[in-house]
């Protein structure tokens, strides 16, 4: 808790970053549209405001900014319009109805879940199969290595069309691309994990006269958890962003990436930036759930927590 | 038909396998050719098998074009790649990773003179690193126009929390031992800067740039699907996938793959010459 407070001097600072940016960012629409209200605003045509930059119209129109913050469609939406949005979109409207946020929420999270189930076990197999298989190693391993370099995401709408070209639509497309993120991180993760004991441990079991499924099920496996739980919340994160992007290019009706697309496509920013701290909410969420489960786990099991 | 295709698909997978099998278990595994000569015999495997049933099978190309077709388009859409290429990576991937850098260098260095704030940022960045930051893309796209500032926008984003935490934890990693010492020697904030906090947060430093490379590809591209210029990677992906034309978009990803690897094994150069006293360098 001794981080407390220097965690929310950096937010406040953030925060008022964003709130003094806001004026600026939205001075020429406010003062369009106190133009069109009847009120006197210094160049008095907008050719001619086009000229000053947001800073520079704000000094010649100082009885503007209080308006900057409550604009309609704003280039930057002030936190507390925002804060207000998803408020109305995620407890005041019912979660059966399509702006309910908590409903787009559910189509993007069941995507994510689905695919990282998919991409941490087949992960896991793949990983025990590199330890424990030579000729996999040296054939596997550089490729699980390698295609980490790669933009993977550019893959999502091929892979999309792809599935839906064989009749494949919905949730699994969304969750195969997700699966795949999640995949390789666990992968890597997972192999050095397995292989984290060391030479004195591998003995001691050999002199125990260990067969090598009590050495995996005994001492490898407990000692790859914390690599494990490492790998588990960088694939959730991965996963998501993965859901999300692959809502993108297929102009899907439902889920955080849709709702993205409808406030920009049809020019409600807030839609827009609602939808992302939605999606910023819901990736802290996974994360710190795994982060406690790791805590919970590795505590049960006498590890100290990384 | 269909069953001649999996025979000679398992075939060749038995092959190859086989032959890696040997492989790994000669003596001359742990040599450098060995060690190089595995994965690609295990790449071309994957590479005829896909071949053998796309043909055999006579899957249309609509749902997944075999190497060769992909290979014929890379190598006749050339200048066309290569346009989106330059729009890409080196306009938008390229200049946002340089400038998000940058910032968070600089970013970095300030908050390091003051622990407080030190203690602040390592989790707020550390949790901002793990968000969608990819859904900010068509914010950007809106502000600054579709061209690749907006790209640069957005990768500059993505890559500065990454860079950001490894910097700060990096300058925080020397011991009182080693500060002690500079202090002895009469240093000032400035030589113990230089002389020592860089160069030991130089492995951190690396690790962040790293990790970023593939972001700022990623950012790069996913930003075109919200609305590009004719050209770039993003939107020649979207176009051919509407249009079916799906050699293309396997053309485009071979170029992505080989921009990535490229991009991630130009910093991993530069990080072994640069810190080539680290223990994880010594060979």
């Amino acid at each position: 808790m001794k981080s407390a407070l220097p965690v929310l001097t950096v937010i406040a600072a953030i925060l008022l970053i964003w709130i003094v940016a806001v004026v600026p960012m939205n001075i020429h629409l406010t003062a369009d549209q106190a133009q069109r209200d009847g009120l006197a605003v210094t160049p008095e045509t907008p050719v001619e405001r086009q000229a000053y930059s947001g800073l520079g119209l704000t000094f010649r129109n100082p009885g503007l900014i209080a308006q900057t913050f409550v604009q309609e469609r704003p280039r930057l939406p002030s936190p507390h319009q925002v804060g207000a949005e998803l408020w109305k979109t995620v407890v005041d409207t019912r979660i059966t109805s399509k702006r309910s946020l908590v409903y787009h929420g559910w189509v993007t999270l069941s995507a994510t879940l689905l695919g990282f189930a998919i991409g941490t076990g087949l992960g896991i197999l793949l990983a025990v199969g590199i330890v424990y298989n030579r000729a996999m190693d040296m054939s596997v391993m550089p490729w699980a290595i390698a295609s980490q370099t790669i933009p993977i995401l550019a893959l999502a709408p091929m892979i999309i069309v792809m599935l839906g070209a064989i009749g494949i639509q919905g949730l699994f497309p969304k969750a195969i691309i997700s699966a795949y993120l999640s995949f390789f991180p666990v992968v890597v993760g997972m192999v050095k994990g397995l292989r984290s004991p060391d030479m004195m441990q591998l003995d001691l079991l050999r002199t125990y006269y260990a067969s090598p499924s009590q050495g995996f099920w005994k001492l490898r496996l407990p000692a790859s958890v914390p690599y494990l739980f490492a790998s588990l919340k960088i694939g959730i994160s991965a996963s998501l962003v993965g859901a999300i992007v692959a809502e993108l290019p297929t102009g899907a009706r439902a889920g955080f990436g849709a709702r993205m697309l409808v406030g920009d496509q049809y020019g409600q920013p807030l839609v827009t930036w609602a939808a992302l701290f939605a999606a910023a909410i819901t990736a802290a969420a996974l994360v710190g759930f795994f982060g406690l489960v790791e805590r919970l786990t590795l505590r049960r099991m006498g590890m100290q927590t990384a | 038909m269909t069953g001649v295709a999996i025979i000679s698909a398992m075939a060749v997978w038995g092959a190859g396998w086989f032959v890696n099998v040997r492989l790994s278990k000669t003596v001359a595994a742990d040599t450098r050719l060995v060690r190089f000569l595995v994965p690609i015999i295990f790449g071309l495997t994957i590479l005829i098998i896909w071949e053998l049933l796309v043909r055999l099978l006579g899957i249309s190309a609509v749902i997944l074009p075999p190497p060769t077709v992909i290979a014929e388009r890379f190598a006749s859409e050339g200048p066309r790649l290569w346009a989106d290429f330059e729009q890409t990576v080196i306009k938008g991937a390229m200049t946002g990773y340089i400038c998000g850098g940058l910032a968070a260098f600089a970013v970095a260095l300030l908050a390091d003179r003051s622990p407080f704030l030190t203690r602040g940022i390592l989790p707020v960045g550390g949790f901002m690193a793990a968000l969608p930051i990819v859904g900010t893309a068509p914010i950007f796209v809106k502000w600054l126009g579709s061209d690749w500032q907006s790209k640069a926008a957005v990768v500059g984003v993505m890559v500065f929390f990454p860079i950001l935490v490894n910097t700060v934890a990096g300058l925080r990693d020397t011991t009182s031992m080693q500060r002690d010492l500079m202090r002895t020697y009469g240093a000032g904030y400035w030589s113990t800067l230089f002389k020592l906090r860089l160069p030991a947060a130089m492995p951190f430093i690396f690790n962040g740039l790293k990790i970023a490379t593939t972001l700022a590809l990623i950012g790069a591209i996913v930003a075109e699907f919200f609305g590009s210029p004719t050209v770039g990677m993003g939107f020649r992906i979207s176009t051919s996938v509407g249009q079916l034309a799906l050699d293309m978009v396997w053309a485009e990803i071979v170029v992505a793959a080989i921009a990535g690897s490229a991009f991630y094994g130009l910093i991993a150069w530069i990080e072994g010459r640069m810190t080539f006293w680290h223990p994880s360098q010594r060979k």
